[in-house]
């Protein structure tokens, strides 16, 4: 069959389905929501993958990041120890994993502590977080203003800080002042430059928050001692932790697992306790990928039954349309017309129906994200590989569901079709 | 004498109503000659219906030859009937049977389309036999839109467009008005004078006799042959 006819095959379809437009529109109205929703999905699905990918690379992939981690409460009666309990990543084991691995390119120790913030009237809690100018090469974070501490600030034990814009803002008043002295638990800082704040509250944790205050971890073993009480809230027993996290960059994506590995058995074999938890970026890029195939099965499954029952309803739509124009196939059959000359005939009239809803659908799948997008922030990226889908759903419900129908036109008796009321 | 177009031998056509066994046609043996005007006749249930559907082609006999354009048509399946039916035979119905979405010329051009014509050959062809029928002036208007008498001579037109063997006519003049009744069977008769083989079932007498030649069916035999073999 060449294609004028096909074309011909298309137009008479067309005008079959105008004679009843709001049936047409209604029917092919499943196929908008059905092909909507599986664009819309994918939309959602890639943006999240998108959004992870990005935290990730905040994280930075070629790191690993390794937490103190509170061990699992032992039943232990011995008062003392109950009272008072170190645990945590220690100095030497910062040393250790740079001076015996060798895809080991730095390591940036970091400690954590709640100190108050005091500026005139103004004040805050802060996390201040004494670290190695490292830190700001692991965590690439814009400068608003300033610098970043240097390693002559290290050497000199210089009392200096670098704030967030956050704590800028809450304690300067303005985001681009420096060079004022501000109290932090007890101790005079110079503000020596000021970076953005990271809005965290997704499902991976950055090791930076919009709180926090950096300073020369050497100026704080001199000020606060080399390691650090904690106190859990609601407990009289203390904790004593020398450093809350290292952060460990390596050579290259390949070393980062093999990496994270030695660093775990290494930490395995000076820990008595697993006090430590040693996250690798990469892994959580892995179970991002997978909570994103999760949620692609789940949507995915709402978008086929929607796709189904919008199937089912041209499949309905078209047989009612069968019984209806009975007489009109018995003509047809008896002028002359072949059984898949009828078949071709209903069926172009479903794919036409099926692919205007799908190309609607389309159109919505389109809409659908920009105002997700534009309503939750949430980030939503439409696949082009999505549009190609979509039609070719669109074809397959269209062939599916519109044989049967077809098919029983073609199969109708042309004398009982002629004698049809 | 002129060579018979149609040729049917011992035709039997069995229905199975619940246990009993209807013999709509009890062996039946004719011969249509081209360019012949035939009326079949006879009450109703004489079987004069389903000898029109098996020489329509859209029944097969129960047992029996059937030859139609050299071909034993009782032997063929669906598709190659179908194909008879386009190529061989021009339908007029009693209620027009005109498809009421399309248009007039529309409606002509279906048999062309399904030969195989292409949009321009089709629609000139439909456009020269509508002018047969006087109708070319009325192409684009719906069946709806015309008179009783119109939509039987758009029907007609659309029998001879594809230039078959013979015209089936069935009741042409049924839901007519005597007057336009009369037009129908004047446009008829004027066909089968320029050379057209015309089978038509009929109960009344009068269009009967426009006929050249005449066969009474009655409990699925023939009855009488009047004015041919």
């Amino acid at each position: 069959m060449d294609s004028t006819k096909i074309v011909r095959n298309i137009r008479l379809g067309i005008k079959d389905l105008m004679l009843h437009k709001l049936r047409s529109f209604l029917t092919a109205l499943g196929m908008v929501f059905g092909v909507g929703s599986v664009i819309a999905m994918l939309a959602v699905g890639e943006g999240a993958s998108k959004q992870a990918l990005e935290q990730i690379h905040k994280l930075g992939s070629n790191n690993i990041i390794i937490n103190s981690m509170k061990p699992v409460e032992q039943a232990t009666y011995d008062k003392e120890a109950a009272r008072l309990s170190m645990y945590g990543l220690l100095y030497e084991d910062e040393i250790r994993i740079r001076e015996s691995l060798d895809t080991v390119k730095r390591t940036v120790p970091a400690r954590m502590m709640r100190k108050d913030a005091r500026l005139g009237e103004r004040n805050m809690e802060l996390r201040l977080v004494c670290t190695t100018p490292g830190w700001f090469e692991l965590v690439k974070r814009r400068l608003v203003a300033g610098r970043v501490i240097a390693q002559r600030d290290m050497i000199k034990s210089a009392p200096v800080c670098v704030l967030t814009e956050h704590g800028a803002r809450r304690l300067l008043a303005t985001q681009h002042s420096i060079g004022e002295n501000i109290k932090i638990g007890g101790v005079f800082y110079e503000v020596i430059g000021i970076i953005i704040s990271e809005v965290g509250g997704t499902s991976i944790q950055v090791p930076d928050q919009e709180i926090d205050a950096y300073i020369p971890i050497t100026v704080s073993i001199e000020r606060y001692g080399e390691a650090t009480y904690d106190h859990t809230s609601g407990s009289r027993s203390m904790e004593l932790v020398e450093l809350h996290a290292i952060l460990v960059e390596v050579e290259s994506l390949e070393q980062v697992e093999p990496s994270a590995a030695a660093i775990r058995a290494m930490l395995k074999r000076f820990h008595k306790k697993e006090d430590y938890k040693v996250s690798v970026p990469l892994t959580l890029l892995n179970q991002a990928k997978e909570t994103k195939r999760t949620f692609n099965i789940v949507l995915g499954s709402i978008a086929g039954i929607s796709l189904l029952v919008g199937g089912i309803g041209i499949m309905n739509i078209m047989l009612a349309s069968v019984t209806e124009r009975t007489r009109e196939i018995g003509i047809r059959r008896a002028i002359g017309a072949k059984k898949r000359q009828i078949v071709l005939q209903f069926l172009t009239e479903t794919l036409v129906l099926s692919l205007a809803g799908g190309l609607i659908g389309t159109l919505f799948g389109i809409g659908i994200p920009k105002i997700i997008t534009s309503l939750s922030g949430m980030p939503t990226v439409i696949p082009g590989y999505g549009i190609l889908l979509s039609l070719g759903i669109s074809i397959s419900i269209g062939i599916i569901f519109g044989i049967y129908p077809a098919m029983r036109a073609a199969d109708l008796d042309p004398i009982e079709a002629l004698r049809h009321e | 004498m002129a060579r018979a177009i149609v040729q049917i031998t011992d035709v039997t056509k069995h229905y199975r109503m619940g246990s009993e066994v209807v013999r709509a046609l009890d062996g039946i043996t004719l011969s249509f000659e081209q360019g012949s005007f035939w009326a079949i006749m006879g009450p109703s249930g004489s079987g004069k219906s389903t000898l029109l559907n098996i020489l329509g082609c859209l029944d097969r006999p129960t047992s029996g030859k059937y030859i139609l354009a050299s071909k034993d048509v009782a032997q063929l399946d669906d598709d190659e009937l179908s194909d008879i039916r386009l190529k061989h035979i021009g339908f007029i119905f009693q209620s027009f049977n005109l498809i009421p979405q399309l248009t007039v010329r529309q409606n002509v051009e279906l048999p062309l389309f399904y030969l195989g014509n292409d949009e321009q050959t089709s629609a000139e062809k439909a456009r020269k036999t509508l002018d047969l029928v006087e109708l070319s002036d009325r192409l684009d208007h719906k069946p709806t839109e015309l008179s009783g008498g119109q939509q039987q001579r758009v029907a007609i037109a659309r029998s001879l467009a594809n230039d078959p063997d013979f015209i089936l006519a069935d009741e042409p003049t049924g839901n007519l008005d005597t007057a336009t009744g009369q037009q129908i069977m004047d446009l008829l008769g004027a066909l089968n004078r320029q050379g057209k083989t015309i089978l038509m079932v009929t109960h009344e007498k009068e269009i009967a006799e426009h006929a050249g030649h005449s066969l009474h069916m009655r409990d699925g035999k023939i009855e009488s042959i009047r004015g041919g073999t």
